[in-house]
C-alpha cells in the first residue's frame, strides 16, 4: 500500500502533524493508519493520544470557537478521533496510562434536545476524557445512579428550553443533599443559559459551546487535581 | 395558494406583508411547561392557542403560522405522540382558521413546519428519504386541513430543508412555500450555512420566499436579508427575528426589545429588502402592533394604499 509506505517515510513530528491534519479533515481511515504507525514506532499509547489526537482536536476546538469550523466539520473530526481512540483505548488501559478524567453527561428531565450535548460529549472524548452519555430526559434518579456507577470527575447537564433548565438546579441540590457536590465539577450548557444562571444554581461553570466546555473541563480538572493554584 | 397567487397578494399589500410574532414563548406565558409538546395544546387548549392568534390578528398580522412547529413524527416521537401527526396538525390549522374567521378580516394561514430535531446521515442517524417521508406526512396533514401556504422555519441544515421541501412537493406540487433558516452562529447557521448560499439553493429548489428567523435578535436577521439581497435581488425575502437577545432573570428567559425597538427593526428590514416581516421568540402582539404602525407609515410614505386599520 502506497499510503503506508508514505507514512513510514515521514519523520515522527511530520507524522504527528499529518494525523492532526487528517483529524481536522475528518478522515477516519487516515487517522487510524497514522495512529497505528505511531504505535509501530514504539510511541506509547498515552503519547499517541495526547500528541496526535488530542493536539489535533485542540485545533478543531479553537477553529469551532472562532467560527472557522461548524458543526458538520466538528462531528466528522470527532468521528475520526473516535476511530483512533478505538485502537488506543484498550492499550491505554493495558499500559495503565494516566486517566484524563470521566464525564457523565445528559439532557435534563422534560427536555429532549441532544445535538449540542452530543457534540460536547464527542469533543470531550476528543480531549481524551471517558464520556458516559445518558441521553435525554434524565431525572435526578438517573443522574445519581450514573454518578454512583461511573464515579465521574465531571457532571455535564444540558437543556435547550427555558422551562427545563431550572431542573439543573434540582439536580445540583440533590448532589448537595447526598454530600457529593464537592467531589464533582458541574458544567452546564444549552442555548438559553448564561453564566449568571450557572452561578444562580451553583454550577461550577456555564459553557457556551462544546469547545469552551473542553477548555473549561481541563482547567477545572487541573485545579481539582491541585496542578494549578486557585 | 400557488406562487402566482402569493405574488399577487404580496403586490396588493404594497410589496410588504406583516407576519405574526412568537407562539412558543406566548404559550409558556399561558402555562405551558416542562418540555411539554406545544402542539398538544391544539387539542387540549385550543382556546389558549387561538387567543395568541387573535392577539396577532388584532395587531395587524397578515400572515400567521399554525401552532405546528414540532408536529412532525420525529419530534412527536420524543413525546410519544408520533401516531397523532395528522390530528395535531389538523387541529392546529382549524384553530388558526377559527381565529381568522372571528377576526373578520383576511389573513393568510401558513402551515408551520419546523426541523426534525435530528441530524441527517452521515453526521446523524436520520436517512434523507425518511426525513422526506416525515415532512411529507406533516405537510399532507396541513394541506388537507386547508392552509394557504406552508412555512418551513428555524432550519440549520440545507439537506434537511431540502428534504422538507421535497416532502411538501410530494403532497402539494404548487403550493407557496416560505423557507427560513436560523443564522445564529457567527453569521451562519449552526451547520455552517451562509445566507448567500441558502438563498441561492432554496430559490433553485423552488422556495417561494426565503429568509431568516429566530436567532440573536433583529440586527442579525437584517444582516441576513442584506446578504441575501446582494446575491438574489429577485427573491422574495423574509425576516422574522426574535425580540432581542434573551436574558435570564431569576431562571426565566426575558426578551428586552421594546415595541419601539421592533418598529425600528421592521423599518430597517423593509429598507434592507424584506417583503415579509414578522417576529419570533419573545415577541408579543404589542410588538407586532408597533410593527404594523411602522409598516403603515412606510406604506403611506410610499404613497400606497395603507393597510386596513387594525382597530
Amino acid at each position: 500500500m502506497s499510503q503506508e509506505t508514505d507514512l513510514t517515510h515521514l519523520e515522527t513530528p511530520e507524522l504527528l502533524e499529518k494525523i492532526q491534519d487528517d483529524l481536522y479533515d475528518g478522515l477516519a481511515v487516515e487517522v487510524v493508519a497514522g495512529v497505528r504507525e505511531l504505535l509501530r514506532r514504539g510511541m506509547s499509547p498515552y503519547d499517541s493520544l495526547t500528541q496526535g489526537l488530542v493536539a489535533g482536536m485542540d485545533v478543531v476546538g479553537v477553529d469551532f470557537r472562532d467560527g472557522i469550523l461548524f458543526v458538520p466539520e466538528v462531528l466528522m473530526a470527532a468521528k475520526a478521533m473516535k476511530a483512533g481512540m478505538e485502537i488506543l483505548r484498550p492499550l491505554l488501559v493495558e499500559t495503565g496510562a494516566p486517566q484524563i478524567g470521566t464525564m457523565v453527561i445528559g439532557t435534563v428531565k422534560g427536555d429532549i434536545h441532544d445535538i449540542g450535548k452530543n457534540l460536547v460529549g464527542m469533543m470531550m472524548e476528543g480531549a481524551g476524557f471517558k464520556v458516559v452519555n445518558l441521553g435525554v430526559n434524565n431525572d435526578v434518579t438517573k443522574f445519581m445512579a450514573a454518578i454512583e456507577e461511573h464515579k465521574p470527575d465531571i457532571l455535564g447537564m444540558s437543556a435547550l428550553l427555558t422551562t427545563t433548565m431550572p431542573y439543573m438546579g434540582i439536580v445540583i441540590k440533590a448532589l448537595k443533599e447526598a454530600g457529593i457536590r464537592d467531589q464533582l465539577i458541574v458544567l452546564v450548557g444549552g442555548a438559553p443559559l448564561n453564566a449568571a444562571f450557572a452561578e444562580e444554581i451553583e454550577a461550577d461553570a456555564y459553557c457556551r459551546d462544546a469547545a469552551i466546555a473542553v477548555v473549561t473541563a481541563k482547567q477545572l480538572m487541573a485545579i481539582k487535581r491541585g496542578e494549578v493554584a486557585l | 395558494m400557488d406562487r402566482q397567487a402569493w405574488l399577487r397578494i404580496l403586490d396588493e399589500a404594497g410589496g410588504v406583508l406583516l407576519a405574526d410574532g412568537a407562539m412558543g414563548t406566548m404559550l409558556f406565558d399561558s402555562g405551558l411547561e416542562f418540555g411539554e409538546a406545544p402542539e398538544r395544546w391544539n387539542l387540549e387548549h385550543p382556546d389558549r392557542v387561538g387567543a395568541v392568534h387573535a392577539g396577532y390578528l388584532a395587531a395587524g398580522s397578515q400572515v400567521l403560522l399554525t401552532n405546528t412547529f414540532g408536529a412532525n413524527r420525529f419530534r412527536l416521537t420524543m413525546h410519544g405522540l408520533e401516531d397523532r401527526v395528522a390530528e395535531l396538525n389538523r387541529a392546529g390549522v382549524e384553530t388558526l382558521h377559527a381565529a381568522v374567521a372571528a377576526a373578520g378580516r383576511p389573513a393568510l394561514v401558513a402551515g408551520d413546519i419546523g426541523p426534525s430535531g435530528s441530524l441527517l446521515t452521515p453526521l446523524g442517524d436520520l436517512e434523507f428519504g425518511d426525513a422526506v417521508a416525515g415532512f411529507a406526512e406533516q405537510a399532507g396533514a396541513l394541506v388537507a386541513a386547508g392552509v394557504d401556504l406552508l412555512w418551513i422555519e428555524t432550519m440549520s441544515d440545507l439537506d434537511e430543508i431540502r428534504a422538507a421541501l421535497e416532502g411538501v412537493r410530494q403532497v402539494a406540487p404548487e403550493i407557496a412555500v416560505v423557507t427560513t433558516m436560523s443564522f445564529d452562529t457567527h453569521g451562519r447557521t449552526m451547520m455552517g450555512v451562509k445566507p448567500e448560499d441558502a438563498v441561492q439553493a432554496l430559490h433553485s429548489w423552488g422556495a417561494t420566499a426565503v429568509g431568516g428567523n429566530c436567532g440573536n435578535g433583529p440586527e442579525e436577521v437584517i444582516q441576513v436579508v442584506q446578504k441575501m439581497r446582494a446575491v438574489a435581488p429577485e427573491t422574495v425575502l423574509v425576516a422574522k427575528g426574535n425580540a432581542g437577545m434573551p436574558e435570564l432573570v431569576k431562571g426565566r428567559a426575558c426578551y428586552h426589545a421594546t415595541p419601539e425597538n421592533m418598529a425600528d427593526y421592521l423599518r430597517r428590514a423593509v429598507e434592507a429588502g424584506a417583503a415579509v416581516v414578522g417576529a419570533c421568540c419573545g415577541s408579543t402582539p404589542e410588538h407586532v402592533r408597533a410593527m404594523a404602525d411602522a409598516l403603515n407609515e412606510i406604506r403611506e410614505q410610499r404613497l400606497l394604499a395603507p393597510a386596513e386599520d387594525p382597530a
